[in-house]
């Protein structure tokens, strides 16, 4: 079988996988945007007041907590994967709370790594408004209230793109949650492919541990999934950059 | 007329640099009062300080008799327009119905008080247009009509037609009239615009590098002028 064969046939059995609702790859695929989902909106409700607090507060180590965002920006997924995995063991200060191989570890773990990027990108949106704009709400007769809901309103196209970039940056990302997540899938094969449904198996995990076992089809429905999803969240994001 | 604000050898700097000096001004209630000067003489400055945005080096400010205390209830009083308009990204309507929001105004009076405005500024029909759409000289009326929609009793200016065309300017100086005549607001315009200042001014200070040289009636300032430096910036003779 030539290498072209061998790739059309990996992708004609990945799209009947898709098409045929596979319950392996529909469990990954909930997996996947249940842990990047829940992960996006918690960082979204901290790194929103924390983006409002950099940018209208005056406080001592302000400029230490704008350093610390935009060093976490960066942040090597597999060295926060480590560093959560050494404090969720069982052996770990956290290892109590019995976290590891979880879900919810897994949130916590993107959790980590895109409330800096939600919060450095709502930063820059939120200094973009214009200074004239916000001193405009207080010769109108608005407070600093008045002040902060404009900013938001002005803010609004950044401050979105800013929350997809982070649902973005939770859908690919590998290193991390297949550390602290352990990519377990029930045992028992369904549909003659697989493990069995997912337990902390997303489509990036799934990927690396399907190509390993040369199940390529599966690796090529999973992967057009994940392209799909992640897709989907940046043209989103263009369209909302564009509006601004 | 009665006094509204009293200032009181007021100075003011940012940092060594000195921006006015010893201003002794009364604004009375009512009146359209230019401040006349060069650019870099400190207009914007004052004009800011009568809004509480800078506070001033030294010296005291009265407003309507009381000394500055809290600052919004005050400041909500009045109202500045920018030389360049900031437009908020919202309809015509909603940039224009701000300042009543803010205030807690039900909806059939904003509705009302708006139409009100924006017929006073020309710009009727217009409500659910995008405001960053409209021209320059329509942004600035959407502008003014968004300052007088509560109707302040002050109306702090700052070259307010400084970038507009000569049919634009003619507009903007009707709408000043107009709203000092319709509503009694107490008009203080900072402009370097002389025949501009013939045309609406009642009063006219003239501001040359941070210091007051002269206030006074327009007529005497343009006919009689007590300083030196203000007959030779009336007439133009002063190159800046």
């Amino acid at each position: 079988m030539s290498s072209a064969d061998f790739l059309f046939q990996g992708i004609t059995k990945a799209f009947e996988l898709i098409v045929s609702l596979n319950p392996y790859i529909l469990s990954i695929t909930g997996v996947s945007i249940k842990v990047s989902g829940t992960a996006t909106i918690l960082a979204t409700l901290t790194a929103i007041p924390l983006a409002f607090i950099l940018a209208f507060l005056h406080f001592r180590g302000k400029q230490a907590l704008i350093a610390l965002v935009n060093t976490g920006m960066g942040l090597p997924p597999v060295f926060v994967g480590l560093f959560l995995w050494t404090m969720l063991v069982p052996a770990g200060p956290m290892g109590f709370l019995r976290m590891i191989f979880t879900q919810e570890a897994m949130i916590v773990a993107q959790y980590i790594l895109i409330t800096p990027i939600i919060t450095g990108v709502s930063l820059a949106a939120i200094k973009a408004v214009p200074k004239p704009v916000i001193e405009t709400v207080y010769t109108l007769g608005g407070d600093q209230k008045d002040a902060v809901i404009t900013t938001l309103k002005e803010a609004r196209f950044g401050i979105i793109t800013a929350i997809l970039a982070g649902l973005g940056r939770a859908l690919a990302e590998v290193g991390a949650i297949l550390i602290v997540g352990g990519n377990i899938a029930r045992t028992g094969s369904i549909g003659g492919i697989g493990e069995g449904l997912s337990e902390t198996r997303t489509l990036t995990t799934a990927i690396t541990s399907e190509t390993s076992k040369a199940e390529i089809s599966t690796a090529i429905a999973l992967g057009i999934i994940l392209i799909s999803l992640v897709l989907t969240v940046n043209i989103l994001a263009n369209f909302f950059q564009r509006r601004d | 007329m009665d006094e509204l604000f009293r200032i009181k050898d007021l100075c003011m700097a940012f940092g060594e640099k000195g921006v006015l000096e010893n201003i002794d001004l009364t604004i009375r209630r009512g009146e359209i009062l230019a401040i006349i000067g060069p650019s870099g003489s400190g207009k914007t400055t004052l004009l800011r300080i009568l809004n509480f945005f800078e506070k001033p080096t030294c010296g005291s400010l009265k407003f309507d008799g009381m000394d500055i205390g809290e600052i919004n209830d005050i400041r909500r009083r009045m109202s500045l327009l920018f030389q360049t308009p900031a437009i908020f990204n919202a309809s015509v309507f909603d940039n224009v119905a701000y300042g009543l929001k803010v205030r807690g105004i039900d909806k059939k009076t904003i509705g009302k008080k708006v139409g009100d405005a924006l017929s006073i500024v020309g710009l009727s029909g217009l409500e659910k247009q995008k405001a960053r759409t409209l021209s320059g000289g329509e942004a600035q009326r959407m502008a003014f009509a968004r300052a007088i929609v509560y109707d302040p009793e002050i109306l702090l200016l700052d070259e307010p037609t400084a970038s507009l065309d000569p049919a634009n300017v003619a507009k903007i100086e009707e709408i000043i009239r107009r709203v000092r005549d319709e509503r009694g607001t107490t008009i203080i315009i900072a402009t370097h615009n002389i025949p501009q200042v013939r045309r609406i001014a009642d009063r006219v200070g003239i501001l040359l590098d941070g210091v007051l040289i002269e206030v006074n009636d327009k007529e005497k300032i343009f006919t009689a002028p007590q300083d030196a430096r203000s007959a030779a910036f009336i007439k133009g003779e002063m190159v800046y």
